[in-house]
């Protein structure tokens, strides 16, 4: 199998979540875009670790899963507290920081 | 050369004549109020002690031999920076002495006399204080034995003269006269440094005795820009012409600092100037001729002024401005006419002191009214007042046997030795100063009584009268007795240099001229204020009249050619700096207000968009690292 395959899947995977980040209203898909850019980096990594022979890869994919677990939780936190004060999960609604 | 003795006996106390007023001067003005009650008669002990000493000194040098007469005193080395070595050294010679019996003796008796024409003024105690510093500072001038320490005189004299000038602070035109005479003789001391700067460059060190020793080895053209800025230096303390606007405005001060430093003192520092670098004026001939022209016209300039002013304290201004006229052309006939030049300042420095203090005491009678159209008939009233102010009068016109006429007739005789034409100015100068003395006794005096209402004549107490007639006294005596019997001219001849000359015309020509044309100026003087009556409204008068009451628009002249280019110079960079240079800064700021209000609509509150920023930031970071990859 060409680890090279897994890469380019890596990619693919990342510049969706990118676009979905930058296309979507709903901050509940904008998570789930960040959490498939975090997993499309965890792919390269194995990946490399693969292509590479060593584990190290595979040791950052852990750090990296409970990284986006800590961050879906503050995220998520966040979201159900703006929902709850302004009945929106709109990414495009909260905009008082301007000039 | 002589050689330099040293101070031993009572030559030892040469600094304490300068430190004793100095002294004085710093208890008075540090200490403040809590010496109000004992102050004024600190001022005249200090004073009077240093004229002790003085007498002392002079009479321990009459006893000695004319070549061992200078006596130095070096306290220690004051300036020495690698070549350049001043110390705070003093000379004691003829010439020095002299001055400072003048100074010191003169000053005692006005010092006294301040004590009752200041009776009633608050601020009397700072009054003398004042004065012991000017007293001070003019010792510290004469006696100096380098020109940088003369310099450090010279400025301590004009502070001082600032200082008394504008007194009475509350009045507007007294603190202006003060600034006036302050600048203009700034413009003098500029000539000053300049001449000690061109000194140091020339013969390696400031002291007159290394100065005059070597001073045939510089060139001509050196030796008379030297003798020019020290003209120009005498011009500004002397109230000479170009610089003689202040002295009219300085009569603003009070009348004791007229008398002092405005007659008999600080106004012949200029003349003192040229007298001790007699060296530097014998071996540079044009500078000495720009110093008889610049005496000349002060002379008759100051006669014609004099004769104008209605008053008091004016017209004596303009003729202290006249008769120093005489001693700067006397200092600049050369050795012909210093030692006249000098002795001329010794009797009017007596005879000015007394007219002035006379006039004070006229004013002091008449509600200190200057006026003297407001004058008149008061000889009835204050006798001694009127006794020695014609006993001064008949000096300065120059009527034998007073002191004046055998000064002013010594300089007279000293200008037809060297010129014909200079010495026929000088005895048309005698006649207009004839015209205007008799003018201001007439008005004084004689004529009839113009009083203002609730004005009631009186003699001035004790206090006043008796400097009043020892000065008296000294202008009937003193010429005499310097001629004669203490043989002024060889006493000085040692320090300045003595000549004399064929004279073209016979000396009985010159002086029955002198006299006589004296006489007929006071007959004139007679004829226009005794016979016809004085006008109270001082009438039009000619046009050489009203020019001579404008100063001759010396005012005028000062401001078309200095006053309005400063202050157009002062408006032009007022504008550059609120125009040009707050401009730019205030450009600069606007521009990055502008600036930052367009920048500041990126922040839209839109996340998305920061969102894009981040990721388009993120593409240009990666593809940069592929090119470095790749290349």
């Amino acid at each position: 199998m060409n680890p090279a395959n897994y890469i380019v899947l890596s990619a693919i995977l990342f510049s969706i979540g990118a676009i979905g980040v930058l296309v979507r209203r709903n901050a509940i898909i904008v998570f789930m875009s960040v959490e498939l850019m975090l997993n499309a980096a965890n792919l390269a990594f194995v990946a490399f670790a693969r292509m590479n022979g060593s584990l190290d890869g595979q040791v950052v994919a852990f750090f990296v899963m409970v990284v986006a677990a800590s961050e879906v939780v503050v995220g998520l936190a966040l979201i159900v507290t703006v929902f709850r004060t302004r009945r929106s999960a709109s990414v495009d609604e909260p905009n008082l920081l301007k000039y | 050369m002589t050689d330099v003795m040293p101070a031993e006996g009572i030559f030892s106390l040469i600094w304490v004549i300068i430190a004793l007023p100095f002294a004085g001067a710093a208890i008075l003005l540090l200490l403040g109020r809590r010496t109000n009650a004992w102050g004024p008669y600190l001022g005249i002990v200090t004073v009077a002690g240093s004229a002790a000493l003085a007498i002392l000194m002079a009479v321990a040098m009459f006893g000695r031999a004319a070549e061992s007469r200078t006596v130095g005193q070096d306290l220690y080395t004051w300036v020495l920076v690698d070549r350049f070595q001043v110390h705070m050294a003093f000379q004691l010679d003829q010439l020095s002495i002299t001055f400072v019996l003048l100074i010191t003796v003169v000053g005692t008796l006005i010092h006294v006399y301040s004590l009752g024409y200041m009776a009633h003024d608050e601020n009397r105690r700072k009054f003398f204080g004042y004065l012991n510093l000017f007293v001070g500072a003019m010792l510290l001038l004469v006696l100096a034995n380098n020109y940088l320490l003369l310099y450090v005189g010279w400025e301590g004299v004009g502070l001082a003269s600032y200082l008394l000038i504008g007194f009475w602070q509350h009045k507007p035109s007294a603190a202006a006269a003060a600034k006036k005479a302050f600048v203009i003789n700034r413009v003098g001391d500029v000539g000053l440094s300049l001449a000690i700067m061109l000194i140091f460059v020339t013969v390696g060190s400031v002291s007159f005795h290394d100065v005059f020793g070597t001073v045939d080895k510089a060139n001509q053209g050196t030796l008379t820009a030297i003798g020019l800025l020290l003209l120009l230096a005498a011009c500004g303390k002397s109230a000479q012409f170009p610089l003689q606007a202040w002295l009219l405005d300085a009569m603003e001060g009070p009348t004791p600092v007229s008398a002092l430093i405005h007659a008999a003192t600080m106004v012949t520092a200029g003349v003192y100037l040229i007298a001790r670098s007699n060296v530097i004026f014998d071996h540079a001939p044009t500078a000495a001729l720009v110093v008889v022209i610049v005496g000349c016209i002060t002379m008759l300039m100051g006669a014609v002024i004099g004769s104008a002013k209605d008053d008091i304290k004016k017209s004596l201004a303009g003729s202290t401005m006249s008769q120093i006229g005489y001693m700067i052309l006397a200092v600049g006939l050369g050795p012909v006419g210093y030692v006249f030049g000098i002795f001329h300042l010794l009797t009017h420095g007596v005879f000015k002191a007394g007219l002035f203090l006379g006039a004070g005491s006229v004013m002091h009678g008449m509600h200190d009214n200057v006026n003297m159209r407001r004058y008149g008939a008061l000889r009835a009233f204050m006798v001694i007042t009127f006794v020695t102010f014609v006993a001064c009068t008949l000096s300065i016109m120059g009527i034998p046997p007073f002191s004046g006429f055998w000064s002013k007739d010594s300089i007279i005789h000293a200008a037809f030795e060297q010129n014909a034409f200079v010495g026929a100015l000088t005895i048309l100068a005698a006649g207009i100063t004839g015209f205007y003395m008799t003018r201001m006794v007439i008005m004084t005096f004689f004529s009839k009584a113009r009083w203002e209402d609730d004005v009631h004549p009186h003699e001035s107490p004790k206090v006043m009268t008796i400097p009043l007639i020892i000065l008296g006294i000294g202008a009937l005596a003193q010429g005499f007795l310097m001629l004669y019997w203490g043989d002024i001219v060889s006493w000085l001849e040692p320090v300045v240099g003595y000549q004399e000359k064929e004279v073209p015309i016979p000396e009985v020509l010159i002086l029955s001229l002198s006299i006589g044309v004296v006489l007929v100026g006071a007959a004139i003087a007679i004829l226009m204020y005794q016979r016809r009556p004085v006008p109270v409204e001082a009438p039009h008068g000619s046009w050489l009249t009203r020019a001579a009451r404008e100063e001759l628009y010396g005012n005028t002249v000062n401001d078309v050619l200095v006053v309005e280019p400063s202050l157009q110079l002062t408006a032009a960079t007022t504008w550059f700096d609120t125009k040009a240079i707050d401009g730019i800064v205030g450009s600069l700021a606007s521009f990055t207000g502008a600036l930052s209000g367009r920048m500041r609509r990126y922040q839209s509150g839109f996340a998305r968009s920061y969102a894009l920023s981040m990721v388009g930031g993120a593409i240009i970071v990666v593809l940069a690292l592929i090119l470095v990859r790749l290349s």
